[in-house]
């Protein structure tokens, strides 16, 4: 789970990470207000979403007044972004983050994610910032610093110190950089995080050490313990079809293609997926119905898919272990008689109970499509998309 | 013996009181595991299918002589299951449990650690679908009916597609010496490589066949493993192809977040090592019997 820069900030300064003094701003006269809070000199404007590389989409900009800055707010607010890691669906602004601007004399890179090698928690720096850490790993790998921490001693402070030298900092810096790593560290910690990411972590003028932007990620699994970070979660940026499919307990997937899929288990949802793309067609959705798929669940399901009005097929893929096929078929039949279904469906059923299942969707008398391998699902849900010429 | 399970392992079950570990428990009575008890802390003493419970793993340990243990615990509580588990002795646990949280998962294999090689616990899962030695008895979630007896070892991530490609092989005539799922979260029990090696040392295994799909470095490692290693023929089949970068698939370890993590650059590793790639999902079992025919004729 995403949230916003201004939200991450927050929470690093509690553990103590420096951050430039800044408000939200929910209106162009608010971003004026902000910006004469902060002194009235140069301020800058941020839009808040929840994607990065807002920079280059224009969603970012140093303005000399509080003037300025209600124009550029005037301006931003409301517009969609287009990102670079958005797609094309973008993100809403809704929100701005008003900074004092700050005086850099260098930009590094801070960022901590989950080593899937070493199944730690990993340290990942640079002495260059500002970029994406995929360029940079490009650009200049060498300059990149990994480190992973044992979480049965949690952080050592030598390593910090060891990772600032590394930087190539210098006299107080170092202190202070120990004193970021370990206040990020124990945010990922305490707070169940995926990552965490400074980026770029600035050298001021002056010489300090502050957080220029703030990036974190939370584990899903882990928010039934994080009340308080389950509280950030913002609607308004998600996919409307996966907001409607999480709120049904559904793992969704919205994808761009228009041969909807209902399928259990992520790994034959994904064959299945594939298996689409080979006979010539495109998913509009990834949905993994889960075990013990009920008659209710399964039209769960095809209300979620129908959400998305690019859908032109449905394909359901079901090999029963835990759930049922006769189930499955009953929520089938279900759903086409409820739902006043104006696309074909096509039905691979396998596993447990499969000739009481395919017996349902026989005798139903409705005009499902069926198959009896992955291939001729695939294929019959490609052909189907264009209406038979009569 | 087929790998990890057989109709000897005395086998208990962790949660073996609720309604999902009683279901499960049954099913694999009834194929013919030996069942010899389970824990529900709190509910010592009683029975559940003719079996004692438990308070602690180390009781039952005790009382049943207990070597395999299999975990339906709630995400909040399952880490905590396994490092008892581990602590009591049990050799082999595999947890079905979907929903683990990443640092829970990072403590257990620290933990898992404290114990040398020869008394350290074999984790499988979580996020699994289990473990079945068809004809001999499982620990799972699977439908057992669709395994037929033979010689070809299955690993991998995905529980449905690993029941489609026992499936696709049951079809053509082809059986299974041993089936793992080794669960689709980003931080699990054992890789990829830990079921080879066992694999490659099993005399009732001929052939393996492996299902990978996005995200991390475990079939990369497997395929070094396979190339440095084995003499027995591996066949794979790579899902997500057609899953965009970034977006998590399903399963928390199904994401592409680094190079090498996509299928497309996982098939190619593992072509790489020698490894035959089934070039779609409705064909890992006619892959799997050409690659056996062709060194049947050889």
């Amino acid at each position: 789970m995403d949230i916003h820069e201004h939200q991450a900030k927050e929470i690093l300064a509690r553990f103590g990470v420096p951050v430039p003094p800044g408000a939200l701003a929910w209106s162009p006269e608010q971003a004026e207000y902000r910006a004469r809070e902060l002194g009235g000199g140069p301020c800058v404007v941020k839009a808040q979403i929840h994607s990065g590389g807002r920079g280059e989409a224009g969603g970012v900009r140093v303005c000399k007044s509080p003037d300025a800055a209600r124009e550029f707010a005037a301006a931003l607010l409301g517009r969609t972004l287009v990102t670079r890691q958005t797609g094309e669906r973008g993100r809403s602004v809704d929100r701005l983050w008003v900074e004092a601007a700050t005086d850099i004399a260098q930009e590094m890179y801070l960022g901590f994610v989950l080593d899937r090698k070493s199944e730690r928690i990993m340290i990942v720096a640079s002495r260059h910032g500002g970029m994406e850490i995929e360029d940079l790993a490009e650009t200049d790998p060498d300059s990149l610093v990994r480190m992973v921490i044992d979480p049965a001693t949690g952080l050592v402070e030598y390593q910090a110190r060891e990772l600032a030298f590394a930087l190539g900092l210098t006299g107080p810096q170092v202190a202070q950089m120990v004193q970021v790593v370990r206040a990020c560290y124990r945010a990922y910690r305490d707070l169940d995080a995926t990552m965490v990411e400074i980026n770029p972590l600035v050298v001021t003028g002056a010489g300090d050490l502050i957080a220029l932007d703030a990036k974190m990620s939370f584990d899903t699994n882990a928010l039934f313990r994080r009340r308080e970070v389950a509280a950030l979660r913002d609607r308004a940026q998600e996919d409307p079809r996966e907001s409607y499919a999480h709120d049904h307990g559904l793992a969704y997937v919205g994808l761009d293609g228009d041969i909807g899929c209902i399928i259990n288990g992520a790994g034959l949802a994904m064959a299945t997926m594939d298996m689409i793309k080979i006979a010539g067609g495109a998913p509009a959705n990834f949905l993994d119905i889960g075990g013990g798929a009920s008659p209710e669940r399964v039209c769960q399901a095809f209300r979620t898919v129908l959400t998305d009005p690019k859908v032109k097929v449905i394909l359901v893929n079901i090999f029963a272990g835990i759930n049922r096929c006769d189930w499955v078929a009953e929520g089938v039949v279900q759903a086409c008689r409820t739902l006043d279904l104006k696309v074909p469906v096509v039905v691979r059923l396998s596993g447990t109970n499969v000739e009481e299942g395919r017996r349902i969707v026989r005798e139903s008398g409705l005009p499902l499509v069926t198959a009896d391998t992955l291939a001729e699902a695939a294929d019959r849900a490609v052909a189907a998309r264009e209406p038979v010429a009569a | 013996m087929a790998i990890i399970i057989d109709e000897t392992t005395p086998v208990i079950v962790q949660g073996m009181s609720g309604r999902i570990g009683r279901f499960h428990a049954q099913e694999m009575i009834e194929y013919g595991t030996r069942v010899v008890g389970g824990v529900t802390p709190g509910k010592g003493g009683t029975e559940v299918l003719g079996r004692p419970v438990f308070d602690t793993v180390r009781q039952a340990v005790g009382e049943t002589g207990a070597e395999a243990s299999l975990l339906f615990v709630p995400p909040p509580f399952a880490a905590d299951a396994m490092m008892e588990a581990a602590d009591a002795g049990i050799r082999t646990a595999v947890c079905v449990t979907d929903g683990i949280p990443a640092q829970d998962m990072m403590r257990v294999k620290r933990f898992l650690r404290r114990y040398p090689r020869e008394r350290k616990m074999r984790l499988i899962g979580p996020n699994c679908a289990g473990v079945i030695s068809p004809g001999r008895g499982f620990m799972g979630i699977m439908p057992p009916h669709i395994y037929k007896e033979g010689r070809v070892g299955i690993v991998g991530r995905s529980g449905t597609l690993g029941y489609e490609a026992a499936s696709q092989m049951q079809a053509l005539g082809l059986g299974v010496s041993t089936s793992v799922g080794i669960g689709g979260d980003p931080i699990n029990g054992s890789s990829f490589r830990d079921i080879l090696e066992l694999f490659e040392a099993d005399p009732e295994t001929d052939a393996v066949f492996m299902i990978g799909e996005i995200g991390g470095p475990q079939e990369a490692v497997a395929a070094a493993y396979v190339k440095e290693h084995m003499t027995k023929p591996v066949v794979a089949f790579v899902a997500g192809l057609s899953a965009p970068k970034g977006r998590q698939m399903g399963h928390a370890g199904a994401i592409v977040s680094a190079f090498g993590e996509s299928a497309q650059e996982k098939v190619v590793i593992l072509e790489d090592a020698g490894i035959t790639v089934a070039p779609n999902p409705s064909v890992m079992g006619e892959t799997m019997a050409r690659v056996l025919g062709h060194r049947a004729a050889a």
